[in-house]
């Protein structure tokens, strides 16, 4: 492919880069106990949350932030952000009062919000900055006996469950992201799947980002008690923007005894321009805790968004075998980086996990795996099996692996294999005397490299993020 | 003296020098002349540090030991750069073979007492060394050597070393290589002895067609500590790079693996292989494992595995349904282990002492 057909490609405006005109509420910038206690009073919480929310705020004050990932940023100012920003009006009751706008743009970007939902059979939560707007299938899930709502409904409708499970698996103090996002959080999804319930229908939350400097801090709870089944979907995408934007998450899953969740993640925020301006800055924090016997976290994700991507989905494993699993495609082009993997703690007997990392780099990026695979003296039978594989298109990128092994028990099995390696001339050859251009081909082999990982997704995922492998390389070929 | 590092630093994660400075260490006392190894090789022995002229041969290509100012922030470097008193220059001309040298460190005291050897050794052009260095001694001490390595185009140096400290030592080796064009480092540590030890490799590829060989054993049990530190920096083109550390650990010992390869924008053609395989003998023993990989050009071929788990129980099985006693299995089992790191030692002086110290281990626990 010759230079200039690469320019051009490079060149090529993000898709979903648009911005809706609606109007914000917003307070003022920075971070101070009023803020708090303002985000607190705005979403009527009770006191014991407001209380919880000032004690992680006053921990925050006293951590730094951490720097030992492999990423490059200027510093952030916290007291120049907005932390709390909703649409202007009042919460809607049915999809007639959602502001037009607003469907407008879920549209744009694809969302089965009403009769596509139907027919996608999601029941979406759609977050659109900090307030929850539409919920649908409530009845359908509600009859199950399952509660999919956003966190604040849930505050006021179900404070025991909240109260009990909010912040056990991240705790306050956890890191410095986790407890900048326990004080000032301002919505996220709730999920709760009685004991012996299968979800019936696959939940999902699209997230976006659209006031200007807003931070975007949302928390996710997910319970599924004992032999409870679970498959979340959450997905992104964000309007262009010049300024970077802070977003640090967290989410939180249990899983009680035989309980399954499956986690899975299209991310595709703005990632900035080709000359690695603007971008989300994404620092998230999700920990899964396999409680119960038998338990099973699975996290999948596809990681091509964001300037900045910090983000260790993990998992506890407590209980006497349980599962985690952790999938992962992490694609960085032009500036981006990322720096991303998993933690495996096995605590019980005969738990087990797999980690399969797939990192693609092209452009001047670097993309980093990080992960631990801990293995403590009472984990009797554990195993793990570890797979870190990383693709380099271009010379200006990097690629990194990271992975810390801790055994104590010798009767675990612990296995860890990386390799770092480059398009073959042989396998482009192949595709383009097939006809394909070089473009196609190596939007091919890279799905190819992917498929152990987005195999893990569901189906519509599973297409939607073929799609944005392809779209994501565009112009880094060769 | 500059601070020892700590565990707050990333690469001192999993080692934690508290014991060791928790300690009061004198100068080296005057060495009585123990008993050494007798391989017929010429040699260099340093009795607590010194050299000891009565018990070395003459070797035409030893100089006497310069001090040199230490130009790295590494802190054991650092203090070994403020305090060191003697070590071994050697300078290998281009184009000569000088054959094999063996290099015995002994030391024994009443007190515990530090010394800080600082070796260099350069090879010019075509030049080839063998060196065998075996550490051995009683008694509590700080064992802390710097060994700098300059290999000019086409060099080949062979550099096989044994720690056997006392089990109350502390032995901290920083080697420090760099590989010009088609010059081999071949490089082999095996871990019996000290308290705690770490042994830091540094290698860095200058050249196109460099070869870096970086292979170690650590045989550790009761409260051992050991640990084996690699850095292999591919700063030129078409380097290939080979890694392989086995570790055996028994009682609560634990042991650690560190390993990086870096490879440079400019370093396409890299081959870079790692691997790292432990087994752990015993329900205290612990391994920590960090495999790393940090990679800036595209045309490269890297990859590193790591295992860890226990000897196989149908291999036991099978060699004690053979008449074969339990102990015995098991040493052959571990021997079988170590072997694919062994490998490139083929001297034959230096594969019979490994060999010995290796196949008594097991038997001695």
């Amino acid at each position: 492919m010759s230079t200039t057909e690469m320019q051009a490609l490079a060149e090529q405006k993000y898709k979903y880069g648009f911005t809706t005109e609606i109007e914000m509420e917003a307070f003022p910038r920075g971070l101070n106990e009023d803020i708090i206690r303002m985000i607190s009073a705005k979403k009527e919480e009770p006191d014991w949350l407001l209380q919880w929310r000032l004690k992680a705020y006053a921990a925050w004050l006293e951590m730094e932030e951490p720097h030992w990932a492999k990423l490059h940023h200027p510093p952030i100012d916290y007291q120049d952000l907005y932390y709390y920003a909703a649409p202007a009006k009042a919460q809607p009751k049915s999809l007639d009062e959602v502001d037009p706008e607003l469907l407008k743009t879920y549209e744009k970007l694809g969302i089965p919000l009403n009769e596509r939902a139907a027919l996608a059979g999601v029941a979406v939560d759609a977050v659109f900055d900090s307030v929850s707007v539409a919920t649908t299938f409530r009845e359908t899930l509600s009859k199950a006996g399952v509660i999919f709502c956003p966190i604040s409904e849930a505050v006021r409708e179900h404070p025991e469950l909240v109260r009990e499970y909010l912040g056990s698996v991240v705790p306050v103090r956890d890191n410095y992201f986790a407890a900048l996002n326990s004080a000032v959080f301002s919505d996220g999804s709730f999920v709760y799947i009685p004991k012996g319930v299968r979800c019936p229908m696959e939940l999902s939350t699209y997230f976006r980002i659209n006031a200007k400097n807003t931070g975007q801090f949302e928390r996710t709870l997910i319970i599924a008690d004992e032999a409870a089944s679970v498959s979340y979907l959450e997905g992104c995408t964000a309007p262009m923007r010049d300024e970077n934007q802070l977003h640090a998450a967290v989410v939180e899953l249990v899983a009680m005894d035989e309980a399954k969740i499956k986690y899975s993640t299209v991310q595709n925020w703005y990632p900035g321009d080709a000359e690695g301006k603007g971008g989300i800055y994404n620092f998230v924090t999700k920990r899964g805790a396999c409680r119960g016997r038998n338990s099973k976290i699975s996290w999948t994700q596809v990681e091509t968004g964001s300037a900045i991507t910090w983000k260790y989905p993990s998992c506890i494993l407590q209980g006497d075998g349980s599962v985690g699993e952790f999938y992962s495609v992490a694609l960085t082009n032009n500036y981006q980086q990322a720096d991303t993997g998993t933690k495996m703690i096995h605590l019980g007997k005969n738990t087990t996990s797999t980690i399969i990392s797939k990192g693609i780099s092209a452009g001047h990026s670097n993309n980093t795996y990080r992960g631990l695979v801990k293995i403590s003296a009472a984990a009797s039978g554990a195993r793990n099996f570890t797979q870190c594989d990383s693709l380099l298109i271009g010379d200006q990128c990097g690629a990194h692996t990271v992975p810390y092994i801790e055994n104590r028990n010798m009767s675990a099995k612990v296995e860890h294999e990386a390799t770092t390696s480059k398009i073959a001339e042989d396998q482009l050859f192949y595709c383009r005397s097939r006809g394909l251009s070089q473009e196609d081909a190596v939007g091919l082999i890279v799905n190819g490299f992917c498929k152990d990982v987005l195999k893990e997704l569901p189906m519509e995922f599973a297409v939607e993020a073929q799609k944005l492998l392809s779209v994501s390389l565009e112009g880094s070929v060769g | 003296m500059t601070a020892l590092p700590t565990k707050k630093l990333e690469a001192w994660r999993y080692t934690d020098l508290r014991p060791l400075a928790s300690i009061e260490f004198s100068a080296p006392p005057p060495a009585a002349i123990p008993a050494l190894p007798e391989i017929d090789l010429p040699r260099l022995v340093f009795l607590n540090g010194v050299l000891a002229k009565e018990l070395s041969s003459p070797f035409a290509y030893a100089r006497n030991f310069q001090a040199i100012a230490e130009d790295t922030a590494q802190p054991l470097a650092l203090i070994n750069a403020e305090t060191a008193q003697d070590g071994v220059t050697l300078n290998i001309p281009a184009g000569v073979d000088a054959g094999t040298l063996l290099l015995i460190s002994h030391a024994s005291g009443d007190a515990p007492f530090a010394f800080h050897l600082r070796h260099r050794i350069t090879l010019g052009e075509g030049a080839q060394l063998t060196l065998i260095e075996i550490a051995k001694g009683e008694g509590v001490y700080w064992h802390d050597p710097v060994t700098d390595i300059e290999l000019a185009q086409g060099a080949k140096f062979a550099h096989i070393r044994l720690q056997d400290e006392s089990r109350e030592a502390f032995h901290l080796a920083t080697i420090r290589a760099r590989v010009a064009g088609a010059a081999v480092y071949d490089h082999f540590t095996a871990t019996i002895g000290a308290r705690l030890s770490r042994t830091e490799i540094g290698a860095v590829l200058t050249g196109t067609g460099a070869l870096a060989h970086l292979n170690g054993v650590q045989l550790l049990a009761g409260t051992q500590h050991g640990d084996f530190t690699t850095v292999v920096a591919h700063k030129a083109p078409g380097c290939p790079s080979r890694q392989t550390v086995k570790s055996v650990l028994a009682g609560t010992a634990r042991g650690v693996f560190q390993g990086r390869i870096e490879v440079d924008r400019v370093a396409q053609q890299t081959d870079g292989f790692q691997l790292s395989q432990a087994l752990l003998l015993s329900p205290g023993a612990e391994m920590d494992i960090k495999p790393e990989l940090e990679i800036f050009a595209d045309d490269v071929k890297c990859s590193h595995g790591a295992t860890i788990g226990a000897l196989d129980a149908e291999q036991l099985f099978y060699l004690r349904s053979r008449g074969i006693p339990e102990d015995q299995a098991r040493s052959m089992l571990i021997r079988a282990f170590l072997e694919e790191a062994l490998e490139p030692v083929t001297q034959p002086q230096a594969r019979a002492v490994l060999e010995e110290a290796i196949d008594g281990w097991w038997v001695k626990q």
